[in-house]
């Protein structure tokens, strides 16, 4: 049970004056249960490479094998991946469109064809997973606040009860405590349900805290791939292709430089804290 | 998928054709669809064909882009010339069943109307293609200033077209975003009778007009806040003046007009 990228190159536009080249050769493998960070600048292929997980952009060149299966085989069945791999895009309040909360988070398990009861089912256990507040099940989506419609639109999501949940940004235009609690949330989510979850940002720290392995992009490349903390001693050269490694492993270098002997892999606060009370013989 | 919609598309290149006024380019289209239906005779096809292959080549776009607008019209093209192939009476006729039949004057306007309408798309893609919108309507709303003094308001309607065309990209992009989006949802475009089909494109529209008309609030509001009032007294960063390459342009254009106007008097040979 895997995710395999092979050699996937994409094209925008392929034969116009506008032709981009969004990914070359990109190579990868994702176990599962894992949960994946991808992160890169702006631009870096980000997006267009985890629309290649659920055959929504077709690569110019390349396989993509999911549970050992080449989904560009001709019997595939793409319909049949996307309920295995879902897929919350970026900004995805913006594609909420029924006339209550639940009704939206219907709309996934009923394209499943599932009966009445099943789908309901799935949608309230949907909304609770994100917290939603029970009260505002039956309001209209579109005067909830930003992070609100952002939990309606991930159980829309996870009503469908993929293996697999890929999410583009999910805490982009959120606020410190918005974005704490949309991580958590998928953090407990994996613990919980066991599902494999991706998750792009462009932020380090964002990344650094929850993930297991991290993929980091830069001009349509793979450039490195590992453990944040092995990921995070390139943090000279991730900072020439414009990304920067979390604050934290900054303040590990200069106390090392200034003569403390801290763990230099520390990533997140919590270990930071640990590190540097040890230095300091506490 | 949608992107792959090419109308108004800009092509960006270093040409004459590029730099020219954006009011000569206006002017220039308008009596070049004039030509198109004046010329009579082989002379004046010649001459507008030279023309126009003239024109494509200072404009450095590739011929195939330019062909690429015709696609979208093959289905017009197709029914034109066959009602005029099939339904026109002539003189000599080669072929008759019912009301059906083929005759000389038949094919004669069929292949008329074609190249008509061939000439017609290429002539005007060629001008969206070298002039930005932004150009376009500056040159529209100079170009119908007088009517101004007649109460139009000519700068209202320049604003609201360059925002109209300014958004129809982003527009495209948002319902490519959407479908991905509902796409991985489950939702189904492609299979159904016409009910069903109608029926799937709710998840599509509401968000889009949701989005659309969040967008023209935003848009609304930032420009209030940096004290839009409408065209009068507005100076504009970059003023369109007329230089030298305009002029000649002009006179080009007009001696074109007249060449063809003349050929139809004297040489009506052939069609
Ligand atoms: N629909 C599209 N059409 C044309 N080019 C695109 C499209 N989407 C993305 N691109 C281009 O592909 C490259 C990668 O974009 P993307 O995958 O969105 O990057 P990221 O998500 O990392 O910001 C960028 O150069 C972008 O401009
Ligand atoms: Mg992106």
């Amino acid at each position: 049970m895997s995710i395999i990228v092979d050699k996937v190159s994409y094209c925008y536009s392929e034969d116009s004056a506008y032709k981009v080249q969004a990914l070359k050769e990109v190579s990868l493998t994702i176990e599962d249960g894992e949960f994946i960070g991808i992160i890169g600048h702006t631009g870096s292929g980000k997006s267009t490479l985890i629309q290649h997980l659920n055959g929504l952009l077709k690569a110019t060149s390349g396989h993509i094998y999911y549970n050992g299966q080449d989904i560009y085989d001709e019997d595939y069945n793409l319909k049949d991946l996307r309920n295995k791999v879902g897929m919350v895009f970026q900004y995805p309040e913006h594609q909420l469109f029924e006339t209550t909360n639940f009704e939206d988070v219907c709309f996934g398990p009923k394209n499943q064809g599932l009966d009445k009861k099943e789908i309901e089912l799935r949608a309230f256990e949907a909304l609770r997973n994100v917290h939603f507040p029970e009260e505002l099940f039956y309001q209209p989506p579109f005067d909830l606040s930003g992070g609100q419609k952002r939990r309606v639109a991930i159980a829309g999501v996870l009503a469908m009860h993929p293996e697999v949940l890929i999410l583009d940004e999910p805490t982009a235009g959120l606020d410190p405590a918005g974005r704490d609690e949309i991580l958590g949330l998928l953090a407990q989510m994996k613990r919980e349900l066991g599902i494999t979850i991706i998750l792009v940002s462009h932020s380090m720290e964002d990344v650094a805290e929850y993930v297991d392995r991290l993929f980091v992009m830069n001009g349509g490349e793979l450039m490195y791939e590992g453990a944040p903390k092995d990921v995070f001693r390139h943090y000279k050269e991730l900072e020439e292709v414009g990304l920067a490694a979390p604050q934290v492993t900054y303040l590990m270098h200069e106390l090392k430089e200034k003569g403390l002997n801290v763990d230099l892999d520390a990533t997140t606060v919590d270990e930071a804290k640990q590190t540097i009370l040890a230095a300091l013989g506490r | 998928m949608i992107r792959d919609i090419t109308i108004g598309q800009y092509y960006p290149a270093n040409s004459i054709v590029h730099k020219l006024d954006p009011r000569v380019k206006l002017f220039a289209t308008l009596l070049y669809i004039i030509a198109l239906f004046v010329y009579k005779g082989l002379a004046g096809f010649i001459l507008i064909t030279g023309f126009l292959i003239l024109a494509v080549k200072m404009s450095k776009v590739p011929l195939k882009f330019i062909l690429k607008g015709l696609k979208a019209i093959v289905v017009l093209l197709v029914i034109t010339a066959s009602f005029n192939l099939l339904l026109t009476p002539g003189e000599v006729t080669f072929f008759k069943w019912g009301v059906f039949q083929v005759s000389d004057t038949g094919i004669r306007t069929a292949v008329m109307m074609m190249i008509r309408l061939i000439y017609l798309i290429i002539g005007t893609s060629l001008m969206t293609l070298t002039t930005t919108p932004n150009q376009l309507t500056d040159g529209l709303e100079k170009s119908l200033s007088p009517l101004n003094r007649i109460n139009v308001p000519v700068h209202a309607i320049a604003m609201m077209m360059s925002i109209a065309l300014r958004f129809i990209p982003i527009l495209i992009e948002e319902t490519d975003k959407i479908m991905k989006a509902q796409m991985a949802r489950g939702a189904d475009f492609d299979h159904g009778n016409i009910i069903q089909k109608a029926k799937a494109m709710v998840p599509i529209l509401v968000p889009l007009f949701v989005s659309a008309f969040r967008r023209a609030d935003d848009l609304a509001m930032a420009m209030e806040a940096r004290c839009y009032n409408g065209g009068t007294g507005r100076t504009k960063m970059k003023p369109l003046k007329y230089t030298a390459s305009d002029r000649v342009a002009y006179l080009v254009i007009i001696g074109f007009l007249a060449a063809v106007i003349l050929l139809r008097i004297f040489v009506p040979y052939f069609g």
